[in-house]
Parts: structure tokens; C-alpha cells; sequence
């Protein structure tokens, strides 16, 4: 990629000067990265995890009482949701260069900023859901609980799949080329990780409709990993196939599809196929923001997305 | 405006703020001649802290790249032959040339950063720059992912201010008392002039024109207005393709693409709800 008009060789004149074997120019400038790498560290992903997690158990928890599923199924999932967004809000605290000043995450909103509205969405998700499970626990009538318990649902759905609009609207190559397949992969892989904790919080039990939404999201993490393998970016997304961020974010996608797929298939052990899943879908998350760091750093991906 | 001397809008009192013009910097690489004048005069009166002391072993640059604490940064480009002659005319074949490139913030007309940022602490100013509340930034280290220039950064936790995103402040304190930025008013060619951005797109065409009935046939303005940054505040004129300097053909701005990948959350919601209600309605059958 050379897209330069400087010759690398002058002809040779009679100057006696002999000509220079032609130098292969690195791209940009020397090479450098032409973009900043997301300087998010090891919260980060963790926090899209674990407010997948919460999120999913929070739909499941808001359906399930609909459906009138037995209390033993809905709690749980309504504690996971709760504790799910106190664990989020603190490592989104931690992550911040200065976590003293979290509050002014609230001082606006702003519809330009995916970050400034996951902050309200994980917000209201955690006021909802915290809504829905004192008003369980302590028997406070029907409606507290639906007042909290619907948009605990709603907003839940929307805390799994936010955070592929987060890293998906940015400039990071790898990532925004595929700004419209991280919200479902993320989304799904939320529901999934809901209905997989559960079913540990059950005691290992995973009661049918458990059963059938993981294998749901199993084979949605099939398709979602196809999709992607399948419409490579060239220097866009290539660091979704090298380097340390490729494993893991590979890795962890063949456990949370075919492998989760496989295991539900056989009747594996409920606890062996919810670890299985909710593992894959942590190093997954690991994977996309170390990919993300490395495409970012790649002075070719970030020219040839902005051409 | 070139040779205007100390009435150019470089070194003369204005009253840019008050009247609410919308200024810009434009950066001259026919003229700068890599002394880094503007690098030390920016880095004096912003306080901004060292960014390590590193031999790059690229020419005569150890500075690298911009960042939070380097708002700054002159590019050392290595030629083969003198700038805008490349390819043969009147230079001897084996002379060799040299282009030096300020880069800074290009403050655009649609920020990236700007729109990024979750707290509001990144601001417009009355002049058009793009500007950072240092006391309303709390380092989340999202516009560091907005920029399509990689400029903003976050600064390291031990250094002075540490922990929150810095870039180049177009000086607006010093633009507040009727100055221009330090690295314009210190720059000994007037490779870097500061003024009215109406007037210095005019400037910036006459002089690709002068460059071009030189003989510097690749000389360009950078200002990509048709993308949907739509144009930046710091014109530059270089000289050959943007990508040798690390600047993108087409910068775009994240947020043109938040429509469909919040929709796609949309759905994705919507359809998580639909396979749960499945899957208890197929359970209680």
C-alpha cells in the first residue's frame, strides 16, 4: 500500500551514486498508529459480561413472571439482575480515569453518545430491577412489581446490546465494521449467560424453558460466529484473526456455540453446559477489546476504513 | 496575509471571542522547517507535562505522535528528492528533500470527540474550536475511540492532571484575551497561521495555486468537507497523498452509523424477549 507519489528509487545518473534497492514504504507515517487504542482495561470486558448477564436474567425474570413460572425460577433471576448491575456500575466506576467524578455520567444526556446512554440504561436497568426484587421479597403488591419488573425486561434487553453499539460506533476499525452484528452477538450471548447463571443459581437445575433459550442463544452464537468469518473486512478486521484477541474471542465463541450446542445436544450435565457458556462468553468479550486495541494500532485498517 | 508581520492575525490584539468569528489554524508544509517552535511554545504555556524521553530512531522526530500530553507534534518526512519535485524537473536526480509536517487537533466542524463524550465536559467554543472542561471530564476514554485523527488521549494516572482526556485547546484562554494560540504566534515562518477560517480557506486555495504554478505539482488542501466531519478547523497543505502523513483520505464520524446499530439493538431486544416468551409458552404446554 503505497498510495504515495514520492519515487522510492531516482534513477541512477552519473552521479556514480549506485541506486538503493527499493525500500517497501510502511503505511502513514513510519508506520504509527494513525488511531488511538481504546485505553479501557480489564473492567471493561468484564462489565460487558457481567451486564449481559444481568441483563438477560432480567428478561427472563420479567417473562417468567408473566408466564407465572415458579417463584423458585423468578427470584433468582431477579437477584441476578440486581447484584448484576451493582457489580457493572462499580467496575464502570473503576474504569474511569477519575472515578471520584462517576455523578457526572448523569449530568446530561446525550443521544450522540452510546456511553451516555448505556449510563441512563444501566441506571434505570438497576433501579427497575432492584424495584421488581424488594417489592418480591417483601410483598409490596402487584404493582411495584410490574412497575419494576417491565422496564427491568425491556431496559435489560437493552443493557446486553448496548455495549455492541458502544464499541461498534466508533473509529476502531475491527469494530465498526461490524456495528450491526455486535449488538445481537452481544445480545444474544446476555441471554444466554441469563439463563446459564440461573440455572447455577437453581442449584444446576436447567428446567425446560432454561434449556430452550440456551440453545437458542447457542445456535444464535453459531450463526452470529459464521456471519463474521464469513464477511471478513480485509485490513479492517484482520485483527479479529491475528494475535491474542483472535484466540480468545474465537475460542471463546466455539464454547458459547457449536460447543454449548453440542453439550445441550447430548444432555450433557446442566452445570458442565452453563459453565461451558458463560466462560466462552467472558473470553469473548476479552477478545473483542484486545482485538479492538489491535486494529486501532493498525495504521493500514484505519486508512483503508477511511477511504 | 503572508508577510503581513506583527498586524497578521498570528501576532496582532483581535476580538475573535467577543464577535463570535469562527477561527482556524492552517499549517503550511511548504514553509515549516521542523524546528518545533510551536511543539515547546505549546507545551510552555499549557503546562503540558513530557511525554518520556524516547529515541524513536524515526529522522529527527522523538516525539512521535500527538496525545493528551502532546497537543504538538512535528512530523520529520524523509524524501527521496525535494518535495514537489519528485519525479524528475530541475533537481538533480540523487538530491535529497525534506517535508515537515505540524500536526495538531483539527478541531472539526463535526467532532467525533465531541459527540462521544458522555458528560459534556467537551465543548464548542465562541471561535468554533473544539474544547475540553478539564474540571467536567472524568476520564471514561470514549472520544479517545470518536477521534477519526487519533488525536484526543487520556493522560497517564501519575502525570500532572492524570487520569483525564486532553488535546489541544485551540488556546482559548489565550484566544479570551484577544491573542492567538502560542504555537501560531511562535512559529518563526508562518508555516502556522491563525485567523478568520473563511479568510484562511481563501488564503489556503491561493496558495495551492502558487504551489501548483511552481512547480510543487502535489500540493493540497486538507479539509475533507465532504465527508461527515464536514470539514476542519486546522486546514493543513500538504504535499503528496494525506496518508503519508497519517491523515485519513476520508475521515468519517462514528455517529452516522448510530442509527443502525441502535436498531439493531432495538431488534435484538425485541427478539430476546421473543425467544424467552417462546420458550416458557413452549414449556407450559
Amino acid at each position: 500500500m503505497r498510495g504515495d507519489d514520492v519515487p522510492t528509487t531516482p534513477p541512477t545518473s552519473g552521479s556514480g551514486r549506485p541506486a538503493p534497492a527499493p525500500a517497501p514504504r510502511a503505511p502513514g507515517y513510519f508506520g504509527r498508529p494513525v488511531l488511538k487504542p481504546p485505553v479501557w482495561t480489564w473492567e471493561v470486558p468484564l462489565y460487558f459480561f457481567v451486564g449481559g448477564l444481568a441483563g438477560g436474567a432480567a428478561v427472563i425474570a420479567g417473562v417468567a413472571a408473566v408466564a407465572r413460572a415458579p417463584k423458585a425460577l423468578v427470584l433468582p433471576a431477579l437477584v441476578l439482575a440486581v447484584v448484576g448491575a451493582a457489580i457493572s456500575a462499580g467496575l464502570l466506576v473503576l474504569d474511569l480515569g477519575r472515578p471520584t467524578r462517576f455523578l457526572n455520567m448523569l449530568r446530561v444526556f446525550k443521544p450522540t453518545s452510546p456511553m451516555s446512554v448505556g449510563a441512563w440504561i444501566l441506571s434505570g436497568f438497576g433501579g427497575a430491577a432492584a424495584l421488581a426484587l424488594a417489592s418480591a421479597l417483601f410483598h409490596l403488591g402487584p404493582v411495584l412489581f410490574w412497575l419494576g419488573a417491565g422496564p427491568a425486561a425491556v431496559l435489560g434487553g437493552l443493557l446486553a446490546t448496548y455495549t455492541g453499539v458502544l464499541i461498534g460506533v466508533t473509529t476502531v476499525p475491527a469494530w465498526a465494521a461490524h456495528d450491526r452484528t455486535l449488538p445481537v452477538h452481544f445480545g444474544m450471548a446476555g441471554l444466554g449467560c441469563g439463563a446459564a447463571a440461573i440455572a447455577l443459581a437453581m442449584g444446576g437445575r436447567l428446567v425446560p424453558p432454561l434449556r430452550t433459550i440456551l440453545l437458542a442463544a447457542s445456535l444464535a452464537e453459531v450463526v452470529m460466529g459464521l456471519w463474521i468469518v464469513a464477511r471478513r473486512h480485509g485490513a479492517r478486521d484482520r485483527a479479529l484473526y491475528h494475535g491474542h484477541g483472535a484466540w480468545l474471542l474465537h475460542g471463546g465463541g466455539t464454547l458459547t456455540g457449536p460447543a454449548t450446542t453440542l453439550l445441550l445436544l447430548v444432555h450433557a450435565p446442566a452445570v458442565l453446559v452453563a459453565i461451558a457458556f458463560l466462560v466462552g462468553a467472558l473470553i469473548n468479550r476479552y477478545g473483542w477489546v484486545l482485538a479492538g486495541k489491535a486494529s486501532a494500532a493498525d495504521p493500514e485498517a484505519a486508512l483503508e476504513a477511511a477511504r | 496575509m503572508i508577510g503581513d508581520g506583527k498586524d497578521s492575525t498570528n501576532q496582532r490584539e483581535n476580538t475573535f471571542v467577543a464577535d463570535g468569528t469562527t477561527v482556524g489554524f492552517l499549517t503550511d508544509v511548504t514553509l515549516c522547517i521542523g524546528c518545533k517552535a510551536c511543539e515547546v511554545a505549546c507545551k510552555e504555556w499549557n503546562g503540558v507535562p513530557d511525554d518520556g524521553y524516547v529515541f524513536t530512531g524515526q529522522s529527527y522526530d522523538n516525539t512521535g505522535a500527538l496525545s493528551g500530553s502532546t497537543w504538538r507534534h512535528v512530523q520529520f518526512h524523509e524524501l527521496d528528492a525535494p518535495a514537489g519535485r519528485e519525479g524528475g524537473g530541475a533537481a538533480p536526480p540523487d538530491d535529497l528533500g525534506w517535508l515537515f509536517y505540524s500536526d495538531v487537533c483539527k478541531h472539526c466542524e463535526r467532532a467525533g470527540c465531541l459527540e462521544a463524550c458522555p458528560t459534556g465536559a467537551i465543548v464548542r467554543t465562541e471561535t468554533g474550536g473544539v474544547f475540553v472542561q478539564d474540571d467536567v471530564c472524568n476520564g471514561c476514554g470514549y472520544c479517545v475511540v470518536g477521534c477519526p485523527f487519533g488525536v484526543i488521549g487520556r493522560r497517564d494516572a501519575d502525570l500532572p492532571g492524570g487520569g483525564g482526556a486532553y488535546k489541544c485547546t485551540f488556546c482559548y484562554d489565550r484566544q479570551k484575551g484577544g491573542g492567538g494560540p502560542a504555537c501560531a504566534k511562535a512559529c518563526p515562518t508562518e508555516s502556522i497561521r491563525f485567523g478568520p477560517l473563511d479568510l484562511l480557506r481563501a488564503e489556503a486555495d491561493r496558495r495551492v495555486d502558487t504551489l501548483h504554478a511552481r512547480g510543487v505539482t502535489g500540493a493540497t488542501l486538507y479539509d475533507p468537507r465532504d465527508t461527515s466531519v464536514g470539514g476542519v478547523h486546522a486546514l493543513s497543505i500538504l504535499v503528496g497523498d494525506p496518508e503519508r502523513y497519517g491523515l485519513p483520505r476520508a475521515p468519517e464520524v462514528p455517529s452516522t452509523r448510530l442509527l443502525r446499530s441502535w436498531l439493531s439493538a432495538g431488534l435484538t431486544t425485541a427478539a430476546m424477549l421473543a425467544i424467552t416468551a417462546l420458550a416458557f409458552a413452549l414449556a407450559a404446554r
